[in-house]
């Protein structure tokens, strides 16, 4: 299919692809964020989103400001944005669009079923779902007691359902028992992802490969360092990864055997794109991972933007020129760079609103 | 010849307003007031002195930002007002000006109360609502259960009527909560819940109990009849009633859970029929005290509201003006000693004594002891050009301006366009009959003028009616020109006299094969009526009107050319007129005047010279003799020297401007090397705060290449232009052309035809086809693409001739400009 979707391309998802960049020019700039860290108060960030495409979302805004609201308002525009390409998208972009917001519904529902579990109110909890992975009876989740309740009762109406055949145990719900559904879900949603972009092809197989292979590695790094000391076991842990990435399979059978963070090191200095990230950190030190991965993935996403294939190099010197569009890789870039966004925009507020100035740049991710 | 180009009168539009870049040095006690004062006289475009700095970091950030939460409020209040369906006119009493702080204060005010008074009746409303729905399960439901207590023994779900009556109907919002209480078991295990839902989460719900219960449920439904107001959005929301049957305690603990998980409000139903009379009862006389409770808190806040409203406009406007002036005074420095806001901005120079008179009403009406200081700088960018219009001429600016906002001071097109945008219109819709309709619909505009210009319309009416001067012109010309033509709706007429021609017998048979004799003088006015449908009717309409374009198009390029003389001598530049000017003019004449000169000798003799075969061989083959082609003596050696002065204008108008630019270049580059020293110094000493001067000096960087390559784009597209831009002019005729025989086919084949027909429905069918084609397509299409025609005509062959184009717009700081901008 190499370039020829340049010829067809453009029949369904040039129009989405024209907003979906020009929605990327609105993203802040590293001016901006220079701007905001100087702020001395809320007011003040909202008078400089003001001048952004956040401004008509927090106009009428009456003044005490929260940082929820600001973070709140803020996600209602990437909401806003992704409804609207949503709407106009046809097949496959469509299901490409729902896909990526499966994610969300699988955080949303763990965060339902662990509210429940710590005995909270429903309302309450649903208002602190993030609203693209919102589903019709998604406040029914409480009242099932076990996964295979949750599945019979919510789940099999929703896109999940197909992720939880792995999971289905009647053995009543506890937090260990919730994360390792997560988790699995996230791995059974990470795979049919990758099948779905593979099924697609051209430069969007390329592209988006290249960007879940990053999720899933990142993922199972996590998985590794959060299980590091807790019960499960090595297998059980091993069966939580993704069985795709660089780091599939040899990685995986080395990763499930650390025992310490620095084994965990030593497993991925030895894949090269990993090795940089890691370099960066001391010996022992894991706090500072997690920015150091979402500084490596928003410049993987920023290059979808730009575009430069990695890997089959021969066929991008012959046909560079014409994927440099024509591939759905830029919405899922787009809504990952939003969030980003605004986890920075959060990070920001909050320091800020309780005057840690100095540790405003610790967090942010800067894009362009 | 100099005298006499500069005795010319002078003429407002033809070139921008002079403009002054002048310095402010305002007191800060009386700066808000110079500014206001400025605002409303509209003179003047600030220049943005701290543009480096981010809106919070600027002097009066703060104000800004009151001014935006003051507007917020303002914005909330319009909503409620609209909301409410208030309609308040503003009231004209001339309050006196308060100060910002005071109406920050009153608007606070305001909307705590508001809010408060909201609250209050959301908290009301729910009630309301909670009621209603009680009501309206009790009545629907009562029937279910009627039918299930055949067999079932009744009187189990027992109600406490006493700790429900006792609540008091604010605690009784908390119905909910009443069903939960335990209730005595029903014998045959059976128990029911009762309660309403919306109608889109129906099926869900239903789908989802049945699972959650195995099946062991029954469930019921029926509409309610009223539709409830849903708090949030006050919409009416349809609501169905619904009660489940179902054994169980664990069941019910499931239901519970869903009905709550799906907004579903359960209400307890009494089985027995006395109690459940009594209870409806209850909730009836709750329901009309609520109702009543309800109407007095509405109307408390109505008036609230409308108190609002009536200076709620005038709230408005004052705020963003308020905002206005605060953003411009960001835009000024303050000077060394903080005493002083130190301004820079652009004013016409004929408004410079209004600002000063201005500046100081200000200084005077703020007891300052320090007047404003306000003088004129030395500009090095280039100032922003401003024409001063009025109504008839601001339509045909913005047409200008479509294409490219004028050069500062450059010769603008928009005073020829008042005249030749809708004379190149009309001869391309000349038809008396559409003209009058056209001027009938643009004398509606004019007649409404006042009313409409204070209304909203449409974007486009918006846009007829800022074109209604376009229009009423294009319009009168277009009534001219079809007088010419003798067209009216493509029907001749004899409005100047009889027709110069006859038939050649009486049955006037081979009129349209043969001809017709002309027996007297000439038609006085425009084409004989009688050549409509003759023989001769279309060679001879084309060729009238294909020369005619070539006339018009040849004299409006020449204006051009002569237009970028007037320019080229404004600004100055002699290199302009002798390498540029000259060439061109002698190039465009010495072939495509000399067709013009020929046409006209044509007419004027009746000569049956063939004008193509002149032109062309005045090319192929110039030596030759012209034969029969010879209109007048001498025409063959006058061709030779045409030919020969095109052939030398060309390399004329290539080769020495480049040259001469780069020996001007040199000697100034030269003179410069002993200059740069001594200039520098003077910089040091002259403390002058110009920010101009930052980035004024651009180093001309000379580059003789670029230059010439310009130069040769320039005269290639000059000379093929020359050539193609005479040929665009034949669209007048084409245009024309293909108007008249539109008319034509609708008028005979449509009108004519129908009304053959003795059948009064085909005839009136006949009619509306007719009618409709003319409004649509003759009146609106042709319009329009006349229009567009005409456009090009001025944008590419006559501007392209002079107009540079790259100017930028004065936008002055005035407050009758900040209207809507930031809705």
């Amino acid at each position: 299919m190499y370039g020829f979707e340049a010829l067809t391309f453009n029949i369904h998802g040039g129009y989405l692809e024209a907003i979906v960049r020009g929605h990327r020019a609105g993203l802040l700039t590293t001016a901006d964020y220079n701007n905001l860290c100087q702020c001395e108060n809320l007011d003040d960030i909202k008078m400089h989103l003001s001048a952004t495409k956040y401004g008509s979302y927090l106009q009428n805004e009456p003044s005490p400001l929260h940082t929820t609201t600001i973070v709140e308002k803020c996600t209602l525009k990437l909401v806003d944005d992704y409804k609207h390409m949503l709407c106009q998208a046809t097949e496959p972009m469509s299901t490409f669009l729902e896909y990526i917001r499966y994610g969300h519904m699988i955080d949303n529902v763990v965060l339902i079923v662990t509210g429940t579990l710590h005995e909270r109110d429903v309302q309450e909890l649903i208002e602190k779902c993030h609203p693209l992975g919102m589903f019709d009876s998604i406040a029914t989740l409480a009242v099932a007691q076990n996964m295979r309740e949750l599945y019979r009762l919510v789940l099999v109406d929703t896109p999940l359902a197909p992720y939880f055949s792995e999971c289905l145990t009647s053995e009543d719900l506890d937090d260990m028992n919730i994360e390792i559904m997560r988790n699995t879900l996230y791995k059974a949603y990470l795979e049919d992802f990758y099948k779905f972009c593979q099924k697609l092809g051209g430069a969007t197989s390329e592209i988006m490969s290249d960007l879940l292979a990053f999720e899933a590695d990142r993922r199972a790094v996590n998985i590794t360092i959060n299980s590091i000391g807790t019960e499960l076991t090595r297998e059980d842990r091993k069966k939580l990864y993704s069985n795709f990435g660089l780091l599939y399979p040899y990685g995986h059978e080395e990763l499930a055997i650390c025992e310490d963070i620095d084994q965990v090191r030593g497993v991925m200095e030895k894949y090269p794109p990993y090795q940089a990230i890691f370099s960066k950190m001391s010996y022992g030190e894991s706090q500072m991972l997690d920015k150091a991965f979402y500084e490596e993935e928003v410049r993987r996403l920023c290059l979808a933007f730009e575009q430069q294939i990695l890997r089959s190099l021969i066929l991008t010197m012959v046909v560079t020129n014409w994927v440099l569009q024509f591939h759905y890789a830029v919405f899922f870039a787009y809504m990952r760079l939003r969030e980003q966004e605004i986890r920075n925009l959060m990070w920001i507020s909050e320091c800020v609103a309780q005057n840690q100035k100095s540790r405003i740049h610790d967090s942010v991710v800067y894009m362009f | 010849m100099e005298d006499f180009i500069d005795k010319l009168p002078q003429m407002d539009l033809m070139r921008s307003e002079k403009m002054t870049l002048v310095q402010l040095i305002i007191p800060v006690e009386s700066s808000h007031r110079c500014i206001t004062y400025l605002g409303e006289l509209g003179l003047l475009q600030f220049r943005d002195l701290n543009a480096d700095k981010s809106p919070f970091q600027r002097t009066f950030a703060n104000q800004v930002k009151r001014c935006g939460e003051m507007s917020r409020k303002l914005r909330f209040f319009k909503d409620q007002i609209d909301k409410a369906g208030l309609r308040c006119s503003p009231r004209h009493e001339l309050e006196p000006d308060f100060e910002l702080g005071h109406l920050e204060r009153q608007l606070a005010d305001h909307e705590h109360e508001v809010l408060e008074m909201n609250s209050n009746s959301e908290k009301l409303r729910q009630t309301y609502n909670e009621l209603l729905e009680f009501k309206i399960v009790l009545q629907n439901a009562s029937g279910f259960l009627v039918s299930s207590n055949a067999h079932a023994i009744g009187d189990e779900t027992e109600l406490h009527e006493s700790t429900y009556s006792n609540n008091g109907f604010i605690e009784s919002s908390s119905l909910l909560e009443q069903e939960m209480r335990p209730e005595p078991l029903n014998q045959s295990g059976l128990r029911f819940i009762s309660g309403i839902i919306n109608k889109d989460k129906l099926l869900r719900f239903e789908r989802m109990l049945f699972r959650a219960t195995r099946g062991n449920m029954l469930f019921n439904q029926t509409p309610s009849d009223e539709e409830i107001m849903d708090p949030l959005t006050s919409e009416m929301v349809e609501k169905i009633v619904f009660v489940v049957f179902f054994s169980g305690e664990q069941a019910r603990t499931k239901i519970l859970k869903i009905c709550e998980a799906f907004g579903a409000n359960c209400y307890p139903v009494p089985e027995d029929t006395t109690k459940q009379r009594q209870l409806t009862r209850e909730v009836l006389s709750r329901l009309s005290d609520l109702e009543a409770t309800l109407d007095a808190g509405t109307r408390h806040r109505n008036n609230a509201l409308s108190s609002v409203g009536y200076s709620l406009t005038k709230w408005i406007t004052m705020v963003r003006r308020e905002k206005a002036v605060y953003d411009t005074l960001n835009m000024l420095n303050f000077d060394v000693t903080k005493k002083c806001l130190v301004g820079e901005g652009w004013c016409p120079t004929f408004a410079k004594t209004q600002i000063h008179e201005v500046l100081q009403r200000a200084t005077f009406d703020s007891n300052s002891q320090v007047g404003v200081i306000f003088h004129v700088m030395q500009a090095v960018e280039s100032p922003p050009t401003y024409f001063r219009t009025n109504k008839l001429t601001n339509a045909f600016q913005e047409i200008i301006d479509a294409y490219g906002v004028a050069r500062y001071q450059e010769a603008n097109p928009a005073v020829y366009s008042v005249v030749t945008y809708p004379f190149l219109f009309a001869v391309m819709f000349g038809d008396w009959g559409h003209g009058l309709c056209l001027l009938l619909g643009a004398l509606y505009l004019l007649a409404r003028e006042r009313k409409l210009s204070t209304q909203k319309l449409g974007s486009f009416m918006e846009m007829l009616f800022g074109g209604r001067y376009v229009i009423f012109l294009m319009a009168l010309f277009s009534i001219y020109c079809g007088l010419i033509y003798n067209e009216f709706f493509s029907v001749p007429f004899h409005i100047f006299g009889s027709s110069a021609y006859k038939c050649r017998d009486t049955t006037c048979s081979d009129a349209y094969t043969v001809g017709l004799i002309k027996y007297r003088d000439p038609y006085p006015f425009g084409v004989d009526p009688s050549w409509r449908g003759s023989r001769t009717e279309l060679p001879y309409l084309n060729s009238l009107k294909m020369k005619m374009s070539i006339l018009l198009g040849i004299s409006q390029m020449n204006l051009g050319l002569i237009l970028s003389f007037f320019n080229a001598r404004f600004f100055g530049s002699s290199l302009d007129i002798k390498y540029q000017f000259i060439p061109q003019m002698i190039f465009l004449n010495s072939l495509f005047g000399y067709l013009s000169l020929l046409i006209i000798i044509k007419w004027c003799t009746g000569s049956q010279a063939d004008l193509y075969h002149v032109m062309i061989y005045m090319f192929l083959s110039p030596t030759e003799e012209l034969g029969e082609n010879e209109l007048f003596w001498g025409q063959r050696p006058l061709q030779i020297v045409l030919l020969l002065m095109a052939f030398i204008a060309v390399p004329w108008m290539l080769f020495p401007k480049p040259f001469a630019l780069r020996k001007i270049h040199m000697e100034r580059f030269q003179g410069r090397t002993y200059g740069v020293l001594v200039t520098s110094e003077v910089d040091l000493d002259v403390e002058e705060p110009d920010s101009a001067r930052a980035h004024g000096h651009q180093e001309e960087d000379f580059n003789f290449s670029e230059i010439f390559v310009h130069q040769l784009i320039h005269s290639i597209e000059f000379v093929l232009g020359s050539v193609s831009n005479t040929a665009s002019y034949l669209r007048l005729w084409a245009l024309s052309l293909a108007h008249s025989e539109l008319s034509t086919v609708f008028y005979e084949k449509v009108l004519l035809l129908a009304w053959g027909y003795e059948n009064i429905l085909i005839r009136l069918i006949g009619v509306a086809v007719f009618a409709f084609a003319t409004a649509f397509i003759l009146l609106m299409m042709e319009t329009l693409s006349a229009f567009l025609h005409a456009l090009r005509l001025h944008w590419v062959e006559f501007m392209g001739k002079f107009f540079h184009g790259d100017g930028y717009k004065f936008k002055p700081f005035s407050f009758a400009l900040i209207s809507d901008d930031d809705e």
